[in-house]
């Protein structure tokens, strides 16, 4: 079997390396209070100030289970396509470490809460790929060390402590950093959608952990590495590739790939080995005993089924169906389930394609010039609806539109209401742009002369004159239409 | 009559009969601790002024018509459970400045029934051991002697509560039992103890040794006592995930009900060859006890209760080795500073631990180990299976078994030292009831030829103590354990 | 299963027990008598058995999601040795 075209490869002396790449995502868990404690989970609160006793691991503190989390990890599961396991178990995985209070973390070993699941993911050249999910499963977050508050100690702030983390690991099925990328975008949008995670990579909420290892085609799999914590989708494709340029060349240099764990450096732009965790691999897998296995009513997770919202993929395929979108346009409609919301408002009832250009072209632009999102946009859904019925119904035509919709941006106002106060309705009166066209063919002799001698792109110029004249409300249809007939 | 020679029922209605106050009571005890504890060490922490003003409160609250199962009556709390405002060590240094900011369930359990405390009680460290030698506070002296006068054991690891109980310096006190510490020390000191079912009380707020055996549970002078004492212990608690949302049953009605007709079993494998005669003999006194009050006894089989010690020794080990692991001086308890992180967990947890408690965890961290899990855990968890699978079997046609509590009387502080394995075979035939989780009572029942106390275990089905209850309560009346220790409050010299 | 010295210090290390040299084969000996006393449990035939999942057999009960605890910065860090203002200090960790 040959590699196909446009594979990714990394060129190395002895020839082309394919790159396998595995992802395991931590996406925190939206939820009121931890995983095993009352504590809140809010982001930013004063240190130490979300530690319930039992997430500082205080004597005879013991664990109780949060629904909600749990009910987050099966939406999850349901959304990723995924085996929901309804008898799953925490296990404890025994560690030191200053950011982990009880010595242990709660997790989920031999028996997560969810199997085997899939992402599908679009690709810039259009195809989309499937990549295998091979488990989820459910675990408590650690605290936070601070290095740099003083100059021989670390701090420690708890409030992450116990916050419930959905670990979510891949297949390696990944082949590039663009697959990689990709996989995790749609991750992020599929978590958004269910509303079991935020996505947010910034804050933290959302983090990648990537395993790469390289090989020659055809080969089997030769060691792997992994690149902790990423924490942008940027910084984990550039992560990917050194780390696999970093790889090829031990391996083209006669060395072996040892297999370890290491971070990357994104000033340096290189992963660099952590020295702490060499020796933490025996991590005592048991049973928690300070709990009981988690077992799920079918009848739940059937309820939790019915009450997830619309997929992203689905929603594409409905925009295509129902309002005859392209895939690429349907697609980056459906990005954010808010958008695609703010889409449907304006496109009900209206030129479905007509909206969608708008939404994509002068609406997004105008919502990344003011640094605002579609939850905070200066134009709302139904404003924006009322600018294309303007349109539809030929009150204003395209130039005056844009015009408009500017002016919609600055002052928050209606389009009916600026058109009005403007005067910008479009002119459609017969006499009106005889006139105007008559008037401005008289006061161009020359030109006319030379557009009927075959000078045909000249007809430009004329309708821009009209439409100058008439501050840009010409109807355009009605000036081509009474051009055409006067010129001949 | 002294106040202390009252147990607790006497002493409540004494109470409630207006014959004296919850103040003079607990004053009485009071100066029995002052008394006698530089001798026995029962005590870590003497609550005494505390102790002092919960009484007024409770005598003030009688007056105004309140009552409450155990209102004014004083107890002692074993020193692993957290109690708020007023240190906690667990027998350890390593939590020896620890002041808990929270009360467990059992003991608010317990002041929600009025019941004032006298102090906190010595123990093994971390609740790991049968002699209570193991402390970071000095070994517990029992009030029992032998001719020779040497010091003996009460048992362990709740030796301080069994103690301080016998020896009449309270009316009644907590323990835990995780392999038999509640009812072997009991045994050891001529009084009873229970260890109740699994998840029966709650395990919130209590020093958590080996999470899916530690029970917590109650000492007492008579088998009336420790059900009134078990019945406010009790109950549901939904901060405990492996609480039992069960009912709780009136165990003091329970020690009335007729053991006629009843079917008592006992296991054969609890017999051995080099079982001392006089603690047989008084087996098979307890079965003629049995008897004589209507009941059956049938001989039955647990195939696999002679593996539970060693069984015992894998799984509770391994629990702790994670359960002590947050003790690492960075959130509370004593710190010992090191050049880098690991040195700070290293010399605090070495320094702060002692050696019974750091062979355990070795013990604990080796077994769960790359490599040893399945050999090890998972085979122990296996035989807990079929140690459970034993007894569900024979309370198929048996209500209740019948067993020595311990393979002998109190020995003197200092034996069984050299070797660890001496020491755990004190649990043998306690371990079993903890594997499986169904509760125990040990009754004292006899004296050995030392003059020293034997006790008689019953064992019954899970969340069924009322039985248990019932047949220990024949076998006190058919007793009459009347015997005192000499180091007791009240007594001469 | 006997264990060498070697394999006493590691398990001292994953347990972060600091071990005296001297201390190793005092404790060495002690461990390898419980292991063998332990060895006896070969003996029984655990085919097909179910390990035991806690002595209560019954399903976990899952708590409503409500924020019922925290909010005790004081109370979480009074006890703490070390202390840093809004913070429990540690010596300083390189990773």
């Amino acid at each position: 079997m040959s590699p196909s075209l446009n594979q990714y490869v990394i060129e190395g002396s002895t020839g082309p390396w394919e790159i396998v790449v595995g992802l395991e995502v931590h996406a925190q868990v939206i939820s009121q209070s931890k995983l095993f404690s009352g504590a809140a989970t809010q982001f930013g609160a004063e240190p130490n100030s979300q530690v319930s006793f039992v997430d500082a691991a205080f004597p005879g503190m013991l664990p109780v289970p949060n629904r909600e989390c749990v009910a987050q990890a099966v939406r999850t599961g349901l959304g990723l396509e995924a085996q929901i396991n309804l008898v799953s178990r925490f296990d404890r995985k025994n560690y030191f470490y200053a950011d982990l209070p009880a010595g242990y973390q709660i997790s989920q070993f031999e028996h997560p809460i969810v199997g085997a699941g899939v992402v599908e993911v679009e690709l810039a050249d259009g195809s989309s790929k499937r990549i295998g999910v091979t488990r989820l499963h459910l675990e408590q977050d650690a605290g936070k060390s601070l290095h740099d508050q003083h100059a021989t100690k670390s701090y420690i702030d708890l409030n992450r402590s116990g916050v419930a983390l959905m670990e979510i690991v891949s297949e390696p099925d990944m082949r590039s950093p663009e697959e990689a990328g990709a996989y995790l975008r749609k991750m992020r949008t599929i978590l958004r959608y269910l509303g079991t995670c935020d996505g947010n990579m910034e804050e933290g909420s959302m983090r990648a952990d990537v395993n790469v290892s390289v090989r020659k085609h055809g080969e089997p799999f030769r060691t792997r590495c992994e690149i902790k914590n990423v924490n942008s989708v940027r910084f984990v494709m550039q992560a990917i590739e050194a780390e696999a340029k970093r790889q090829v060349e031990i391996w083209e240099s006669g060395g072996t790939v040892e297999q370890e764990t290491r971070l990357f450096d994104p000033a340096r732009g290189e992963t660099r080995s952590m020295r702490s965790k060499e020796d933490a691999h025996d991590y005592r897998y048991f049973p928690d005993p300070d709990l009981l296995p988690l077992v799920l009513d079918e009848n739940w997770v059937a309820e939790l089924k019915r009450g997830l919202p619309e997929l992203p993929d689905a929603k594409r395929a409905r925009f295509v169906a129902e309002y005859g979108l392209p895939v690429y346009d349907a697609g980056v409609l459906v990005a954010e389930k808010e958008t695609a919301a703010f889409y449907e408002t304006v496109a009900k009832g209206r030129d479905a394609k007509l909206a969608a250009n708008w939404m994509m072209g002068d609406f997004f632009a105008a919502l990344n010039r003011t640094g605002r999102t579609i939850e905070t946009s200066p134009v709302s859904a139904a404003a924006l609806g009322e600018l294309v019925d303007l349109l539809t119904d030929k009150t204003i035509n395209g130039r005056i539109a844009k015009e408009v919709f500017e002016a919609m941006v600055e002052t928050g106002e209606r389009p009916g209401a600026i058109v009005e106060a403007k005067g910008l309705r479009q002119v459609t009166d017969t006499s009106a742009i005889d006139a105007a066209v008559q008037a401005v063919l008289d006061s161009n002799p020359d030109k006319v002369a030379d557009y009927k001698g075959g000078k045909e792109k000249l007809f430009g110029f004329f309708v821009g004159q009209v439409m100058k004249a008439m501050a840009g409300k010409g109807n355009p249809a009605m000036v081509n239409d009474v051009l055409k007939a006067k010129l001949g | 009559m002294s106040l202390t020679d009252l147990p607790l029922s006497a002493a409540r209605d004494g109470l409630r009969r207006g014959d004296f106050t919850s103040l003079e009571l607990v004053d009485a005890h009071l100066d029995a601790i002052e008394a006698l504890n530089p001798r026995l060490n029962a005590f870590i922490t003497v609550t005494a002024d505390q102790a002092r003003d919960e009484a007024r409160k409770a005598d003030a609250a009688r007056a105004r018509g309140a009552d409450g199962a155990l209102l004014g009556l004083p107890l002692a709390i074993k020193d692993l459970f957290c109690t708020a405002g007023v240190r906690t060590t667990a027998g350890s240094k390593i939590l020896a400045p620890f002041v808990p900011p929270y009360e467990s369930t059992v003991t608010a359990n317990l002041r929600r029934d009025g019941a004032v405390f006298v102090g906190k009680t010595n123990l093994d460290e971390f609740a790991m051991g049968s002699s209570n030698m193991t402390s970071a506070f000095g070994p517990v002296t029992s009030p029992w002697t032998t001719s020779d006068n040497r010091r003996l054991v009460p048992g362990g690891s709740s030796g301080g509560s069994a103690a301080a109980v016998s020896a009449r310096l309270c009316l009644g006190a907590t323990g835990t039992d995780t392999g038999g510490s509640i009812r072997q020390p009991a045994s050891f000191t001529g009084i009873v103890g229970a260890k109740p079912t699994y998840g029966r009380c709650s395990r919130w707020g209590v020093v958590a040794f080996a999470s899916s055996l530690d029970h917590p549970g109650p000492f007492a002078r008579t088998v009336e006592d420790a059900a009134v004492l078990l019945g406010s212990m009790a109950g549901f608690d939904p901060k405990d995930s492996t609480s039992a949302d069960q009912k709780v049953p009136d165990f003091a009605a329970a020690c009335r009900q007729s053991v006629r007709g009843l079917r008592i079993g006992v296991p054969k494998e609890y017999r051995s060859d080099d079982m001392p005669p006089e603690i047989d003999a008084l087996w098979q006194q307890g079965l003629e006890w049995l008897r004589a009050a209507g009941a059956e006894t049938v001989e039955v089989s647990l195939p696999h209760t002679k593996y539970g010690l060693a069984a015992y020794y894998i799984v509770a080990p391994a629990e702790a080795s994670s359960n002590l692991a947050r003790y690492d001086g960075i959130r509370f308890g004593q710190r010992r500073d090191g050049v880098d992180l690991d040195d700070l967990y290293e010399r605090t947890r070495a320094e702060g631990f002692g050696p019974e408690v750091r062979r355990r965890i070795m013990i604990g961290t080796y077994v769960l180990s790359a490599g040893y899990y399945d050999a090890y855990y998972l085979r122990a968890q296996k035989l807990r299976a079929l140690i459970l699978k034993d007894f569900t079997d024979a309370f198929r046609s048996v209500d209740a078994l019948l067993t020595p509590t311990a393979p002998s009387a109190a020995f003197a502080q200092g034996e069984n030292m050299d070797d660890p394995i001496k020491m755990y075979l004190n649990d043998v035939f306690t371990v079993p009831a903890n594997m499986a989780g169904i509760p125990g009572i040990s009754v004292p029942a006899g004296l050995d030829k030392a003059g020293l106390p034997l006790g008689l275990q019953v064992l019954s089905r899970p969340f069924d103590e009322a039985t248990g209850f019932a047949v220990a309560a024949v076998l006190e009346s058919a007793a009459g354990f009347d015997t005192l220790p000499p180091l007791r409050a009240g007594a001469a010299g | 299963m006997s264990l060498d010295p070697a394999t006493v210090r590691r398990i001292a290390k994953l347990a972060r027990l600091h071990l005296e040299d001297a201390d190793v084969p005092r404790l060495q000996s002690e461990l390898n008598g419980i292991l063998g006393w332990i060895e006896q449990l070969n003996e029984v035939d655990v085919t097909g058995i179910e390990p035991l999942a806690g002595a209560a057999d019954m399903a976990m009960r899952l708590r409503d999601d409500a924020i019922t605890d925290g909010n005790m910065q004081e109370a979480v860090l009074s006890n703490a040795p070390d202390r840093a203002g809004a913070f429990y200090a540690v010596p300083k960790v390189v990773e």
